[in-house]
């Protein structure tokens, strides 16, 4: 636990230690906002909700989640450090789990400067603040189930690049299944055991449930399962690939 | 302290390490000798458990590096090949990631840091990025970092590569100083490093150990040990050589072609010096010679004739 925190901390220092923060959260907030103005018409649409920020969130995230995960492992292994690092006494779930939650603290950061948002829809009408917590928390929650994903992808490659490309292609499959570009050919023909299947695994699915406000079990196991799965994975990926 | 048992190492149908064993006590420092690729990084990094072992393994002041690898790391201190460290950091941020890793806290980990970075003179670089050091300082911060904990084995991955002579001075000294109590092994291809400072040498290729002794031991295997190099004028009588090698403690004379002007290398018959009857001889006859010089033996000699036997041999 106090490695974990320890690795945690120099992890999330070495975000702020180049430009890739400040970068990353003002691409952040600017790509979000003009999403949310221009394309979510924030105001024109009359409402007193977040729906506009959230509904692009997932396509935002898609680009912007690969950049935190991408240098989680890769970047050990071309520095070298990664000898350094996996020599010290500490085990390697301490060390997935400490770079995993500084990536997922970061995420955490840069959503909640988009705190604006929820002062504007408060100071113009009476939102559903419950909506809004909920939203949140799903947004965060897909962002560490990307993260887990990038964060495995990560450890099997040195190059950053390579990661970054390969970790968007994974979120795009899984971003894209729930989308009725997807979907609707598929009613076609396949059956509809089928096309539960191919929904229940996309991330904007469960995503979307939680935004309407409703938080149900299912969507925080399969975020949560995720999660989990992938920080395995990247574990074992540790394993298998470090001396490469 | 350390015990290397039966280790191999395959990478595929490669054989790195093949069959290596060893042990380190207490107050030796062990020189790891051989050619690029003979397996020395990869026989480190086992030890430490970086890798790990196809078969055999370490065992590290009584815990074993594949069963209990938490207890063995925190006694091993280690500076991989290269001296990685974080770039993005300075080094006193470094230390102190480190320091924490290992266990230490608030002021005993500030205690550590400053006399560590006394130890090894990186004090005035303590705030500098690391990216921005040189070869030389990037160098002292990892032999910093794998000394920090005081650990009781210490493996250093060519801890002198990129010093200058007198760093590189330096840190044997800081090596021959930490040796009492310690286990230390150094890989070096520097043979003049082994000689200043291991009481022990292992020379290693293609992943197996092929001599194992004191420097000493090993440059006594040289032709050259006890060999005779007597320098003459130009122009010296050439029936010099002839008579020095009737002596009857001299089984050749061969013209030197070294460089260091005309002179003739005298090789003793057997395990006798025999400095004392070239030189009576050379009295006795007046020659006019230029130097007069008996060998210990080289370890690069013995190196090429251990790891490249079919190399021709000087």
């Amino acid at each position: 636990m106090r490695r974990t925190l320890t690795i945690f901390r120099r992890e999330l220092a070495s975000y702020f230690a180049t430009p890739l923060a400040y970068v990353f959260i003002v691409i952040f907030l600017v790509l979000g906002g003009t999403l949310a103005f221009f394309t979510g018409d924030f105001f024109a649409r009359r409402q007193d909700d977040l729906q506009s920020l959230f509904d692009y969130q997932p396509w935002l995230y898609l680009v912007l989640i690969p950049a935190l995960s991408m240098r989680l492992w890769a970047e050990e292994r071309r520095n070298g450090t990664i000898e350094l690092f996996l020599t010290l006494p500490i085990r390697l779930g301490e060390a997935v789990i400490g770079k995993f939650l500084a990536a997922w603290c970061f995420a955490g950061i840069a959503l909640s400067l988009t705190f604006p948002f929820w002062l504007t829809i408060n100071f113009l009408g009476h939102p559903d603040n419950g909506v809004a917590v909920a939203s949140y928390l799903g947004s965060w929650l897909m962002a560490g189930a990307m993260l887990a994903i990038g964060g495995a992808v990560s450890a099997t490659t040195r190059s950053q690049v390579i990661a970054f490309v390969v970790t968007a292609a994974l979120l795009f499959v899984l971003c894209a299944a729930g989308t009725s570009t997807v979907l609707a050919p598929l009613r076609g023909w396949a059956p509809p055991g089928l096309v539960g299947a191919v929904a229940a695994a996309s991330l904007i699915g469960h995503f979307e449930a939680i935004t309407r406000g409703v938080i149900e079990l299912p969507d925080l196991v399969y975020f949560g399962s995720l999660i989990v799965a992938f920080l395995g994975i990247n574990a074992i990926l540790v394993e298998l690939k470090k001396a490469d | 302290m350390l015990e290397i048992i039966h280790l191999v190492k395959k990478f595929g149908p490669l054989v790195a390490v093949d069959d290596v064993s060893f042990a380190v006590p207490a107050g030796e420092v062990l020189g790891f000798l051989g050619p690029n690729g003979a397996g020395k990084s990869t026989t480190m990094k086992m030890i430490t458990g970086f890798l790990t072992p196809t078969t055999g393994s370490a065992v590290v002041c009584g815990h074993d590096i594949r069963r209990r690898p938490l207890a063995a790391k925190r006694r091993i201190g280690y500076l991989p090949e290269g001296a990685p460290a974080y770039p993005d950091m300075n080094a006193a941020e470094f230390l102190g990631f480190i320091a924490h890793i290992r266990g230490f806290r608030g002021r005993e980990a500030r205690r550590r840091i400053a006399a560590i970075a006394e130890l090894i003179h990186i004090a005035d670089v303590l705030h500098q990025p690391i990216e921005t050091l040189s070869k030389g300082y990037r160098r002292r911060v990892g032999v910093a970092q794998a000394l920090l904990h005081d650990p009781a084995i210490i493996i250093l991955d060519e801890p002198t590569d990129g010093l200058d002579p007198n760093q590189k001075y330096e840190m044997r000294n800081i090596i021959r100083a930490l040796r009492p109590g310690k286990a230390i092994i150094i890989s070096t291809h520097l043979l003049d490093e082994v000689e200043a400072v291991c009481s022990r040498a292992i020379i290693i290729a293609h992943g197996r150990i092929l001599a194992d002794g004191t420097p000493g031991e090993l440059a006594a295997r040289s032709r050259y040990h006890n060999a005779v190099r007597l320098g003459l004028p130009e122009g010296a009588d050439p029936g010099i050589a002839g008579e020095l090698a009737s002596l009857p403690g001299i089984r050749s004379a061969e013209q030197a072609q070294d460089g260091d002007g005309q002179g003739v290398w005298l090789f003793p018959r057997g395990p006798q010096p025999i400095v004392a009857e070239v030189a009576e001889l050379v009295r006795a006859r007046g020659w006019p010679i230029t130097g007069l010089r008996a060998e210990r033996g080289r370890l690069d000699d013995v190196f090429r004739a251990i790891t490249a036997p079919d190399a021709p041999q000087p």
